[in-house]
């Protein structure tokens, strides 16, 4: 049917039309993403000189000295206590919240529509606003609660109040994660399961977490990575005099704090590698271990 | 047993709805109150004796929101327009075109969303501040003019298209770019509107390069400018309240009413990630 030339013209329009229509992003990636990612580990070998300009290659000095550095392990330590409760929580909280209302329950999207709401307030105001409730002389929740807390100032605690402000902000995200998982489940196995007298909660583990694995698995793996870069909350809460700052700071507020307060982007640079690699380290774990409880299809 | 459950059901769902407007609505209220009344112990202050607009007054006298809006909106329509435009092609191209070099660079795409983006913040604001675009639009722009997630959103859309139409476009003397621009772009339009709400989303609530890029108070958007008033009202929080709640209404507002297009635009976005 085709003639040879024909084919190649096809060919050469597609691979002329295909590069202009790819071109605009891929020199925003190149120039925005992927020679910046050389450049911040190509800076993690330098110290930035004290008056602006002059890097001084320091080789691995920076690794050794973040190594050595317990601000450092602290603010990793931080942050992953932040992931360890805030990742599993909100998790838990917005699955069961996202079973309730597939079923038929009135005012559905009302309830979804109030669950997702701190997903479009700026974090700067919603923080704000949890500072305030968390308060100790003054704040709504000491007032309703007994005794006296330190929510924000108590080093002992400090990181699960942030935590909580985490979980609060994000269940209703993952909600309609979930709740869009929940569609692909079919309806007849749970009319199956009430017939053979199974509870709710016993359809809810035999079930629907099998059946909403793969979006679990994909929920858990993009917050984790995403609690790992958390920075907007504590920033705004944990302020420079407060007693509770080295055991909430993050691994980003290190990097905000080293690069862009004092100037020392070579310690910054090194400080979001380390992240990088923290970060890359637990998304192959759980692709690794993944295969033990994940069912597709 | 089945109604005993249902209520179990409206009771948890009734008492998270509560535990999750309670912080706005205390924002609300504590925007309206004197600073005495925020502060009044015994007995506890609720509701403000009167509604006053002093607090809102105040912040407006003081921050120049309607500059800050303004701001934060350009920023937003920029940014939408620039990773609308460049993913809807680029992930036409990578969806449906077969030319050379294709699939280095899609994997370049997928590579650039596994990275954290603070690794390229350092360079980005280097690049910047030798371009001169500190405390400029263009600066707050710059990390937004294209998108390698729009584009592998945009690229999923496609490829769920059915091919035929192309084919037909084809023999009716389409050269691949009217095929692209009558046929297919339009069909793609719910994932463009999904990725333009994701994009705004994240881009109303980008703290940090606005931060860095824009410590003018008179240049940068709410969000930054938030995070300087905490500093500045210190510990006036009915003032700050208010400034959060200037900041928050308009976004709330059209969230409410287009809470469904919010929802799945950024659950479709966020859920192929």
């Amino acid at each position: 049917m085709s003639n040879k030339p024909k084919v190649t013209g096809r060919e050469r329009s597609e691979f002329i039309w295909g590069w202009l229509f790819i071109l605009p992003t891929m020199i925003g990636l190149i120039v925005l993403n992927i020679i910046p990612i050389f450049q911040t580990i190509y800076q993690s070998f330098f110290k930035t000189g004290d008056f602006g300009r002059g890097n001084i290659f320091v080789g691995g000095a920076n690794y050794a000295k973040v190594f050595a550095d317990t601000e450092v392990w602290q603010a990793l330590f931080n942050t992953l206590k932040y992931a360890v409760v805030e990742v599993p929580i909100s998790i838990i909280i917005s699955l069961v919240l996202a079973v309730f209302l597939n079923g038929k329950i009135k005012g559905k999207s009302t309830f979804r529509t109030i669950f997702f709401l701190p997903m479009v307030a700026a974090p700067a105001a919603i923080a704000m606003v949890w500072k305030w409730l968390y308060n100790s002389e003054f704040g709504l929740l000491n007032h309703i609660l007994p005794g006296k807390t330190n929510w924000v100032s108590n080093p002992k605690i400090a990181i699960y109040s942030i935590a909580i402000i985490g979980i609060w902000s994000i269940i209703g995200y993952n909600m309609v994660l979930f709740l869009a998982g929940l569609q692909e489940v079919p309806k007849d196995y749970y009319e199956a399961a009430a017939i053979d007298g199974a509870t709710g909660v016993q359809q809810f583990f035999s079930i629907t977490v099998p059946l909403v694995s793969p979006t679990i698995f994909f929920v858990l793996v993009t917050r984790i990575i995403a609690a790992m870069q958390v920075f907007d909350v504590i920033y705004m809460v944990i302020d420079n005099n407060n007693p509770a700052l080295y055991k909430t700071q993050s691994l980003v507020c290190l990097f905000y704090k080293y690069s862009f307060q004092q100037s020392n982007k070579g310690y910054g640079a090194t400080v979001v590698v380390v992240l990088l690699v923290v970060i890359m380290f637990f998304t192959v774990l759980q692709m690794i271990g993944q295969k033990k409880w994940v069912h597709y299809n | 047993m089945k109604n005993k459950n249902k209520a179990i059901i409206y009771v948890v769902l009734i008492v998270m709805s509560f535990i999750m407007l309670v912080p706005f609505a205390w924002m609300v209220l504590t925007a309206f109150k004197t600073v005495g009344e925020s502060t009044q112990m015994d007995p506890f202050v609720i509701l403000p004796s009167k509604f006053r607009l002093e607090n809102f007054d105040e912040v407006m006298h003081n921050v120049n929101f309607g500059r800050l809006y303004f701001n934060t909106v350009m920023m937003i329509v920029l940014r939408v327009l620039c990773a609308v435009l460049t993913s809807t092609i680029a992930g036409y191209a990578f969806a449906r075109l077969n030319f050379k070099g294709k699939n280095f660079m899609f994997g370049l795409v997928l590579f650039q969303m596994m990275i954290p983006s603070q690794i390229f913040i350092i360079p980005q604001y280097v690049m910047v501040s030798k371009f001169g675009w500190t405390n400029s639009m263009l600066g707050l722009l710059f990390p937004g003019l294209v998108s390698a997630f729009g584009t592998f959103l945009l690229r999923q859309a496609y490829m769920g298209l059915p091919k035929e139409l192309e084919e037909a476009a084809r023999l009716d003397g389409c050269n691949i770019g009217q095929t692209f621009l009558f046929v297919m772009a339009p069909l793609a339009k719910s994932s463009m509107v999904a990725l333009g709400i994701f994009t705004a989303v994240f881009a109303y609530k980008d703290l940090m390069w606005p931060m860095i890029v824009c410590p003018d108070t008179n240049q940068t958007t709410l969000a930054s400018a938030l995070s300087k008033m905490q500093g500045q009202f210190s510990s006036n929080y009915p003032e700050l309240m208010a400034a959060a709640l200037i900041a928050c209404l308009p976004m709330i507002v059209i969230y409410v009413i287009f809470q469904k297009q919010f929802i799945e635009g950024i659950a479709t976005s966020g859920g192929k990630l």
